[in-house]
């Protein structure tokens, strides 16, 4: 076994249990901490595939900055554990053997075709400044059209959690 | 050397996973969790295409796909803030009515 | 070199680096208590040892010694948890920062640097971005409302200035063009006219450098920007329910992330280790080791030295300063230095 295949083989561990532990969890902020071992995971699978800006990108914003929204909404909401609906006896019946055939088959489709997935070590596909050149070239107009969806979601979201009594002294004023 | 289809293995568990945390959680906040794990299953496979062909358009995809989910829950955590204040549960199985 | 002498030279050199940065973290301890002190006309530690200088030491004993008291209304594996978080984030961003060039000891020539990875700028980013976890959790898991508003407030607070923090870093970036910190500092070497040093605060980043150090005073919950832990208003903030050796493990993130703070702010802005005149060439594998602690240090006094002056602010005042000031500052920095670079 390859270095490359026991380091893939970890970080793909510490991802699916982290997937999993954030469906068996009935505490939001577990659920929360759960999701941020995925991410840092994966950072690590970026990594192994020679995509180090974009594993660099992935700590900082996916779990530095979007996944503390997450926890500070958790804390700021106080949000108590979930209380369980119980699903239907049928949902349980048919969906869990129909989730193992079509995972089974989904496994089958993907492994029957094996192509090299990851770099070789030390060769670096995703340096900062060729990427750089392809989002600032290529990809301008995706990009500008991305900083106006943001642009937007700042205001909408300033909108939406100011408190209606605040709006109402400034007009009033 | 890793086999591509490992990777996309992977990515297709997160992304499965995803779902059913969207079917099944009750929470609303753990639900928009679940959709940021699935746009994460998706960013691996973009990646994992990226070093396969050795393009690298498949990696400026990822950002492309994180400031979406940056917005996202900018949004969605807005909006959930918004629905706490007027219903004050976070069970999506209660609001479920358009007028309180 | 072999795959052996690798591990054997990164084995010594974390051991070492990560011995030096907790006795830097003792003694910056020490360095407040005393600056502070005589700031204020007293004395500060003076009993244990010469200058109170094995003050740290007892310190550390007390921690050692004191009950380790687990109140019984927090939520145990977080409030174990939190802690530890933050003082591994805090001690994992040293291992990028590079303290001198590259050394020939025993025939292995290796640079004064754990390792040296090219995007070596954006992990510091990424993993002081992850130090707010041990704070925010700390507060949350604590179940005391004085802790939870510390959490809340460190949690807001570092997400807000983090921005301007990773802005007022790009001015750097467009002129050296490169993440690793090493290239960072060795595009630095040389003067103008021969005398003036080619750091990069003399060509035109001061704006940068003063955002910088604003943003970072924040990131870092220091004083004035030290509202996480207001102890008039909020008893202790976070880590009110903490005591003995957590406690002292949120007193060293604290401290290590200071230093860190130091070190960046000498590598990006003031050369790294070149030093203003050169010496003697017996001295030339020293030298820059000297100058670089030279200037953190001169970076840690000016901590404490705000720290004897300036007031708390009030939150708002807080957050308007970060979004309304700090931010279009970086912003305006980053436009003036890439049109600068163009043309």
């Amino acid at each position: 076994m390859s270095l490359h295949l026991i380091l893939f083989l970890t970080f793909g561990a510490v991802c699916v249990a982290g997937a999993v532990n954030l469906l068996a969890q009935r505490h939001p902020i577990n659920s929360a901490l759960s999701l941020i071992a995925v991410m840092g995971a994966l950072a690590g699978e970026y990594l192994l595939l020679g995509a180090e800006f974009v594993a660099a990108i992935q700590l900082i914003v996916y779990a530095g900055a979007i996944m503390v929204l997450f926890v500070f909404t958790i804390m700021l909401l106080n949000a108590g554990e979930e209380e369980r609906t119980k699903g239907s006896r049928v949902a349980i019946l048919l969906g869990v053997p129909g989730m193992l055939i079509g995972g089974t088959l989904v496994a089958w489709v993907l492994l029957r075709h094996s192509g090299t997935g990851s770099a070789p070590v030390g060769a670096l596909l995703g340096d900062p400044k060729t990427i750089g050149q392809l989002l600032f070239h290529e990809f301008l107009l995706p990009f500008e059209v991305t900083s106006i969806l943001i642009l937007i979601a700042i205001m909408g979201a300033v909108v939406l959690a100011t408190k209606p009594e605040a709006t109402e002294n400034r007009k009033a004023r | 050397m890793v086999p591509l289809s490992y990777y996309l293995l992977l990515s297709s568990i997160l992304f499965a996973c995803g779902v059913a945390g969207f079917l099944i959680k009750r929470n609303i906040i753990t639900i928009f969790m679940s959709i940021e794990l699935m746009l994460n299953g998706v960013n691996l496979s973009f990646v994992a295409f990226a070093a396969h062909w050795h393009r690298l358009s498949g990696q400026v995809f990822v950002f492309f796909v994180m400031v979406v989910a940056a917005a996202e829950a900018a949004v969605g955590l807005a909006i959930i803030i918004s629905v706490y204040r007027t219903r004050e549960t976070l069970n999506v199985d209660q609001v479920n009515l358009l007028k309180l | 070199m072999s795959i052996g002498t690798f591990i054997l030279v990164s084995v010594i050199k974390s051991a070492l680096t990560l011995f030096v940065l907790l006795t830097a973290v003792a003694y910056t301890v020490w360095l407040e208590r005393k600056v502070v002190g005589h700031m204020q006309n007293r004395w500060g530690p003076t009993r244990v040892g010469p200058f109170g200088l094995l003050q740290p030491a007892a310190d550390g004993i007390k921690f050692l010694f004191k009950e380790d008291l687990t109140p019984p209304h927090v939520y145990k594996p977080l409030y174990i948890a939190a802690p530890v978080l933050a003082v591994v984030f805090a001690l994992t961003s040293i291992s990028v920062i590079p303290i001198g060039n590259w050394i020939t000891i025993a025939g292995v020539h290796t640079p004064l640097q754990i390792t040296d990875v090219n995007i070596g700028l954006l992990m510091i980013l990424g993993v002081t971005s992850m130090g707010v976890y041990g704070v925010a959790l700390a507060g949350w898991s604590s179940n005391n409302k004085y802790s939870l508003l510390g959490g809340l407030r460190a949690s807001a607070q570092m997400v807000s200035y983090e921005i301007s923090l990773g802005l007022s870093l790009v001015g750097v970036l467009i002129m050296s063009g490169s993440f690793s910190l090493r290239a960072i500092v060795d595009a630095q070497g040389g003067r103008f006219w021969g005398f003036i040093p080619r750091w990069n605060i003399f060509q035109g980043q001061i704006i940068g450098f003063l955002v910088y150090l604003v943003a970072a005073y924040a990131e870092t919950n220091r004083i004035p920007f030290d509202l996480p832990e207001a102890e008039t208003e909020l008893v202790a903030g976070y880590h009110t329910e903490y005591s003995a050796m957590k406690f002292a493990m949120f007193f060293m993130a604290e401290y290590a992330n200071m230093i860190t703070v130091a070190c960046l702010a000498t590598l990006l802005f003031f050369g790294g280790w070149h030093g203003p005149i050169g010496g003697p060439p017996v001295f030339e594998a020293l030298l820059p080791v000297f100058w670089f602690v030279a200037k953190v240090f001169v970076f840690l006094f000016i901590y404490i030295w705000v720290r004897g002056t300036l007031p708390r602010f009030r939150y708002d005042q807080l957050m308007a300063f970060g979004w309304k000031f700090l931010l279009p500052m970086a912003i305006a920095n980053v436009v003036a230095t890439a049109v600068a670079v163009a043309w």
